[in-house]
């Protein structure tokens, strides 16, 4: 049933041109920022090779092509989100997820992992970009799986917290702004606060991303990734039975 | 009826429902069973929406949790069991819940699907629903690009693709063209056959020409419920509209025996109200055709819904100790709410209107037509003939 939804979720979401214009863009963006990484890469090499222990390839250009991609995808993610549930509702399609054999378990999950694997495919350019230089140099492979897994997990982060706020209401509008300043709040109390110790760096994902840019797999990061997804699935599963009593 | 007493498949019990202080449900029951259509007749914002809504698991009754209203489709208890129970459910709501970008064979597919058939089961289904709701040839247009009637069968297809027990319908004609609507009733009979089927309207057109059964809501309360046949003779006042190309004077009609009162509508109309028990048309036609009136028309008048809802609830006051007494006695089944004085003008009524056999509604119940029931003369037929006019 979580598949045939999240089937569903992605047959829409490709039958809509709007999401073919926002993939052509967002490669554009990535190669534009991969070519000019590279560029400037090729620029200082020289330099870089009159250190004792220089910087690699990997490091130089995808640790902040990832990096780049991960705030891009914090302004993104409430676009996709929005629609989830809120659009469901206000076109009153919701009636028929609610009337069918599903609990409300079934409906975020399947509408979960069906953003989820879009927004995989929508980054997997960034990875492809990157191999192609494989072409010419020796990898690290090792950071750049850690930072696609990264990715991956902060991505599902996103995608939660804006399922949740998507569930809160009828209007898809509402939700993505909604979203929006959930995510960009946690990001600029994490870069706000100057105490090392501060809470704030805890609970915000995109500072538990860093330690996967950089290499470090910390299995702390992810179980935060984990926990913090689940309990917002849970809020919105809570939610959308809550449907079922307030109406 | 195949069988003596059909089972039951839809069985619901005192069901409430409130939001915020406002209470728009008070206790409705409701029983229905396989082979029936019924009919929840009642104005916009009666409660009809709600109740079906809580009928299909969209909404959950008030006093769920502490066991005092209770659901059961087929047997098994909606809220308790939902995934089980909302297997046997169809549903369409008052908007069709369709996902406009995709097309129309993806679409049912997914609903037939969604309701646990297996990828077989759902193609087979999916060729034998479109051809019974005339979609053979939109399989694969997307459906935000169809027209609102074709939408609308859409919304009806994805609520019977897996063959559900019990379908419900809110408002299934609304917005659509009358070969449409004749359509989509003529489905609604042949559904009636094999299913339960409950549908909610504020046309009593509608109830008359699709139902087995009634219950009229108002103020989410069930103040009425009966057989189709029975309640339409609600819908039948004592008197008729009278179309003459020729005209006498206004006190020459009132004159004629019988005839209570005479209202002038146009130069050549006239509303003619009589006594139940009294019927003056045999003598207004004769009188009529010897004085040359040229007789165009004769058009029974039908009860509105808010006159059917007044008579149904003064009814009720006159009669209102009896049917509470029933009511307690019966439980869901509710009493047929008739003061005495009721059944006789009602009876009465009845008799008038068929012994000139003047009402088509009446007599031909749930045909699914369409024509109003207007029984209009040619002049020529009016003049010569000496017998009052049946034309078919």
């Amino acid at each position: 049933m979580i598949r045939l939804l999240a089937l569903r979720e992605l047959r829409s979401l490709f039958s809509m041109p709007s999401t073919w214009f926002a993939l052509a863009v967002l490669q554009f963006i990535f190669a534009w920022f991969f070519l000019a990484r590279l560029d400037a890469f090729l620029e200082i090499q020289p330099q870089l090779a009159q250190l004792a222990n220089p910087p690699g390839v990997t490091i130089t250009i995808a640790a902040p092509l990832f990096n780049t991609a991960a705030l891009l995808l914090m302004m993104l993610t409430p676009m996709f989100t929005m629609r989830l549930i809120a659009e469901e509702r206000r076109s009153q399609t919701l009636a028929l997820l609610l009337s069918s054999p599903l609990s409300s378990r079934h409906i975020v999950l399947g509408k979960f992992f069906g953003l989820l694997v879009f927004l995989a495919v929508l980054m997997a350019g960034v990875p492809l970009m990157l191999y192609t230089l494989a072409l010419g140099t020796a990898l690290d492979h090792g950071l750049l799986l850690g930072n696609m897994l990264g990715l991956l997990l902060l991505t599902a982060s996103f995608v939660a917290v804006g399922l949740y706020v998507s569930a809160l209401t009828t209007q898809p509008v509402i939700a993505a702004i909604g979203a929006l300043a959930a995510l960009v709040g946690l990001w600029l109390a994490d870069i706000g606060a100057a105490a090392e110790d501060s809470p704030w760096h805890l609970i915000s994902p995109l500072n538990h991303f860093q330690n996967f840019n950089a290499g470090l797999l910390d299995s702390g990061d992810a179980a935060f990734f984990v926990l913090f997804s689940l309990f917002f699935l849970l809020l919105a599963m809570r939610r959308i039975h809550n449907n079922r009593i307030y109406g | 009826m195949p069988n003596a007493t059909p089972e039951i498949t839809l069985a619901a019990h005192n069901l409430s429902r409130s939001f915020g202080n406002r209470q728009v449900i008070h206790g409705v029951s409701l029983n229905l069973r396989r082979g029936e259509v019924l009919g929840l007749l009642g104005h916009n914002g009666a409660g009809k929406t709600t109740t079906l809504q809580m009928l299909t698991g969209c909404l959950l009754p008030d006093g769920a949790e502490e066991n005092e209203c209770s659901i059961e489709i087929c047997g098994i208890d909606l809220l308790r069991q939902p995934m089980l129970a909302k297997a046997h459910i169809g549903y369409l709501p008052e908007t069709p819940p369709l996902y406009r970008e995709l097309s129309v064979d993806g679409y049912l597919t997914f609903a037939a699907r969604l309701r646990g058939m297996k990828p077989g089961e759902a193609a087979e289904a999916l060729a034998r629903t479109k051809q019974r709701c005339g979609l053979e040839s939109a399989g694969r247009k997307i459906i935000g690009t169809l027209s609102r009637g074709y939408q609308q069968r859409i919304g009806i297809a994805q609520a019977i693709i897996h063959r559900p027990a019990v379908i419900v319908l809110d408002e299934p004609t609304v917005g659509l063209d009358p070969t449409q609507i004749r359509d989509i009733r003529t489905l609604i009979r042949e559904l009636g056959d094999s299913s339960s089927v409950i549908l909610s309207t504020h046309l009593l057109g509608e109830v008359e020409s699709v139902c087995d059964r009634v219950e009229i809501m108002q103020h989410g309360k069930l103040i009425y419920g009966d057989t189709s046949a029975r309640m339409q003779r609600y819908g039948c006042i004592p008197g008729f509209i009278i179309s003459l190309r020729n005209p006498p004077p206004l006190s020459e009609l009132e004159s004629i025996a019988g005839i209570s009162s005479v209202e002038q509508i146009s130069a050549m109309q006239f509303r003619v109200l009589h006594a139940p028990d009294a019927n003056p048309r045999g003598a207004l036609l004769t009188l009529a055709e010897r004085q040359g009136w040229q007789l165009e028309q004769l058009t029974p008048l039908q009860a509105t819904l808010e006159e059917v809802f007044a008579q149904i609830t003064d009814a009720g006051i006159a009669d209102e100790k009896n049917r509470n007494n029933m009511q307690d006695n019966q439980g869901p089944v509710r009493a047929e709410p008739f003061g005495k004085a009721q059944e006789s003008l009602v009876e009465a009524c009845t008799e008038a209107t068929d012994a000139l056999s003047l009402s088509p509604s009446t007599s031909s119940g749930r045909t699914g037509d369409l024509s109003p029931s207007t029984t209009a003369f040619s002049p020529e037929l009016a003049e010569g003939s000496g017998r009052t006019g049946e034309e078919q």
